[in-house]
């Protein structure tokens, strides 16, 4: 099928998408990268009177580093984020799960901003975001706002923006370099959306203990869930083999994962069980590596 | 009437200038307006790759864009590879390898494989299979592409 009519807009100033915004509230679409909104259009399940092109508002692409976090802006797009040496040095995490989005026409054109404001809770981008205890810079009528990324993602396709209101950049805090970090996903074939998938984060204390932890899990819960009993069992700990056991069996306990084509509920939740494990074996293995 | 949007694309070294639809896809605008039907329409969700075109040196699915959207830009279509009769050592490595079947998602993956190894001129096995991941093939040869792929890394294919 084809998009049906609509009026559109490619302003190239953020405050022009503002004010349009205003004038069509919620019976606007912004189009970012459009990987995801695009289908949507072809299939007539959206059909918004207003598209706000924001590809024009080139000054929300940026990767930069400042006090301690990564700035990233809204309209970078996946591959840029791939290919960087910033977010390869300074979070890696990061450029990991970024090599899972879909294949290289969607990291080309897809983009930050798009995919978190989409919401997909099988997403990688979200979670990812979501590991990183990442803030969320929102702009509206009144100003801008910050929002937490945790507090962000709502539910089901549903984010903290208002109708008026459009993302314009994630600050990612930066974790010590010496940090062990993980993401693994499971699909059946590269490029599917995730069955299930986990990010980890371990840094660890003057006696290799875990000083702090992050894990965060994709596709088991209608928003990116973070494992909290799993983080709050290894810090403090050693991480044996029993205790990323014991931390994997409690995200998976838990996750609260759908039932679909791709896998039952009870298969997920095993899935997690598995990857968690993973995950958190060589996050904790790259933090012993590198406390060497 | 819909209003129209006057756009002007640079399409295998030919500057067009049109007007459009908003909501006229690039893939149609390639193959209606311009009768450049080499990119073909598969699954329009952009699953299938069989759309994918260059546009400013990167791939992109031309089902997932709007033909306005392209103002400005530099297309490369499957029409663009070829240098008149002589094909392009990607497509004579497809040819030499029977790595097309039906030729449905053929120009597509030419277009993947020529922006992959311009990227990389001498991939892994694997290197080529996630390069190509964005294209079903439902003939499922997939073997004799990634071999044809090879092939024209190997004679240097990525001068062209």
């Amino acid at each position: 099928m084809k998009p049906a009519q609509f009026d559109y807009f490619a302003p190239a100033k953020i405050r022009d998408a503002l004010a349009l915004l205003e004038e069509y509230k919620d019976e606007a679409k912004i189009l970012a990268g459009g990987q995801s909104l695009m289908p949507l259009l072809n299939m007539r399940l959206a059909r918004p009177r207003a598209l706000i092109d924001i590809n024009r508002i080139v000054s929300h692409s940026y990767i930069r580093q400042k006090n301690g976090a990564l700035a990233i802006g809204a309209l970078t797009r996946h591959w840029e984020i791939e290919t960087s040496p910033l977010v390869r040095q300074k979070c890696p995490v990061l450029a990991e799960a970024v090599a899972w989005i879909g294949y290289p026409q969607i990291r080309n054109r897809g983009t930050m901003g798009g995919s978190l404001a989409h919401a997909h809770p099988a997403a990688e981008l979200p979670a990812v975001v979501t590991a990183l205890r990442g803030e969320l810079r929102i702009i509206g009528p009144a100003g801008e706002r910050t929002v937490k990324a945790e507090e962000f993602f709502q539910g089901f396709f549903t984010v903290a923006l208002e109708p008026n209101e459009i993302l314009s950049e994630v600050r990612l805090p930066l974790w010590p370099a010496s940090a062990g970090f993980s993401f693994k996903e499971f699909n059946r074939r590269h490029g599917d959306f995730a069955v299930a998938g986990v990010a980890a984060l371990i840094s660890l204390n003057e006696r290799k203990e875990c000083a702090a932890s992050s894990i965060v899990l994709a596709g088991v819960n209608p928003t990116p869930l973070r494992a909290q009993r799993s983080e709050a069992l290894l810090n403090g700990q050693k991480l044996s083999r029993e205790t990323i056991e014991k931390a994997a069996a409690l995200a998976a306990e838990d996750c609260d994962p759908p039932s679909d084509v791709h896998g039952s509920a009870d298969y997920r939740r095993e899935l997690v069980k598995v990857i968690v494990r993973r995950a958190l074996e060589e996050a904790s293995a790259r933090a012993m590596q590198n406390e060497k | 009437m819909a209003q129209r949007y006057p756009i002007k694309v640079n399409v295998n070294g030919i500057t067009y200038e049109k007007t459009v639809e908003a909501r006229t896809l690039l893939v149609d605008f390639l193959r209606e307006d311009l009768a450049l039907t080499g990119t073909h329409v598969g699954c329009e969700q952009g699953a299938c790759g069989a759309c994918t075109v260059i546009m400013n040196g990167r791939t992109a699915q031309s089902c997932l864009m709007l033909a306005v959207q392209a103002d400005g830009a530099e297309i490369l279509t499957v029409e663009g590879l070829a240098d008149g009769a002589a094909l392009h050592p990607i497509q004579q490595a497809f040819l030499d390898n029977h790595a097309l079947q039906c030729g449905f998602c053929t120009p597509g993956v030419l277009l993947s494989a020529h922006a992959l190894l311009k990227e990389n001129s001498h991939p892994t096995e694997e290197e080529i299979r996630l390069g190509i991941s964005g294209h079903i093939c439902r003939c499922t040869g997939y073997v004799n592409i990634v071999k044809a792929i090879q092939v024209a890394a190997e004679k240097g294919a990525e001068n062209r």
